[in-house]
């Protein structure tokens, strides 16, 4: 039986998606079965991010009207066979989501994967609570910035109050991964520290992942940043959090892309 | 200001964690429950209007919700020739309030 991980933050553009990509490929690449689900209905991304957008043939709805089957639907990567997408609808209006529906394609989903990645819609709408609905896990990615760590807060509420596994009485395992992390700036006092995001959320920390040129190179290809390039900083950073994921104790560090002569000379962005 | 606050004002991250924390404490506090303020501010006027008419754009009401402790302000005017109205019945509350 497979476990449900859902990724969310209530803000948008604070790499949901980019994780979800990431930490997918990462699972995979150490062995794992892995399947990405987009619940972003209208607005998917997911294929996109993962190099698979000319591949998408049936699509989530699809599979929850019935009008395809699911190993129809899931789009296997062509890098790592371990690792699937199944893609959100990009035409079709949302409210084509239904609950049994979900609930029916995840259970389906538990028996053929280890692990069943649900990368949320912003927002606290229908289609975050659908995505967070069935989550045995939640990856809440947070930005070190103040609205993204308000938003967080509230979607760490509705994780305590509106999944499955609460309704139950039970307890949803939650981590927080800090993204775009800039420790110069942290340490200048310009940038809110990972510490001080702990504090205040207080849910335990997943992983750091820096702020780095690699994640939009990665997405410009089309590739997991895991994939495209797993020595770099950002994918250092993801490959130690799945393993984070799996359980296994893995000290937090925050890797850095080294940078040349002239990056360093230059290297002071003006922010 | 001391020449010690005017260096720490030049750092924005410990600014950022201070708004956090008064705001979240707030925003858990609030969510799912009545809100104790709103409902004071509520209350009091409702205790007003039940004796003296009162025009509701001519309350001032002013609210700062800190960490420790928020404040509410409300500042009525009553009119000289305002006229005190006959105790009502228990429900009390005028529909207006």
């Amino acid at each position: 039986m497979g476990k449900v991980l859902v990724v969310t933050s209530g803000k948008g553009g604070v790499g949901k998606t980019t994780s979800t990509a990431a930490l997918g490929a990462a699972l995979a690449r150490g062995g794992e079965n892995v399947v990405v689900i987009d619940f972003d209905v209208g607005l998917r991304n997911l294929d996109l991010v993962m190099g698979a957008e000319r591949r998408v043939v049936f699509d989530l709805i699809n599979v929850v009207q019935g009008d395809a089957k699911l190993a129809q639907a899931l789009i296997r990567d062509k890098r790592i066979d371990t690792l699937s997408l199944l893609p959100a609808s990009q035409t079709r209006d949302k409210d084509a989501l239904t609950i049994e529906g979900v609930d029916k394609v995840i259970a389906e989903l538990k028996e053929k994967f280890d692990w069943v990645i649900c990368d949320s819609p912003a927002g606290i709408e229908r289609g975050a609570l659908l995505a967070m609905r069935n989550a045995d896990l939640a990856v809440v990615v947070t930005n070190p910035e103040v609205s993204s760590v308000r938003d967080s807060d509230r979607i760490i509420g509705m994780l305590d109050s509106k999944t499955l596994k609460a309704e139950r009485g039970e307890r949803i395992e939650k981590f927080l991964l800090v993204t775009r992390y800039d420790p110069q700036r942290a340490a200048r006092n310009e940038m809110l520290k990972v510490d001080d995001v702990l504090e205040i959320l207080s849910v335990p920390l997943l992983g750091i992942i820096p702020e780095s040129e690699e994640v939009l190179k990665a997405s410009n290809i089309g590739a997991p940043v895991t994939l495209n390039n797993p020595n770099s900083a950002p994918s250092k950073a993801y490959f130690d959090a799945a393993r984070r994921l799996k359980g296994e104790t893995v000290e937090v560090v925050v890797p850095m892309d080294r940078k040349g002569f002239m990056g360093r000379l230059f290297g002071r962005r003006v922010a | 200001m001391s020449l010690f606050d005017i260096f720490r004002k030049r750092t924005t991250a410990p600014v950022a964690r201070d708004r956090l924390q008064v705001l979240l404490a707030h925003e858990r506090s609030v969510i799912g429950k009545s809100d104790l303020i709103a409902l004071l501010q509520e209350e009091i006027l409702a205790v007003i209007a039940k004796h003296v008419s009162v025009d509701r754009d001519a309350v001032q009401i002013k609210l700062d919700r800190g960490s420790s402790f928020s404040t509410l302000e409300i500042d009525v005017e009553v009119p000289l020739d305002a006229k005190v109205k006959k105790p009502t019945t228990e429900a009390g509350v005028p529909a207006s309030a």
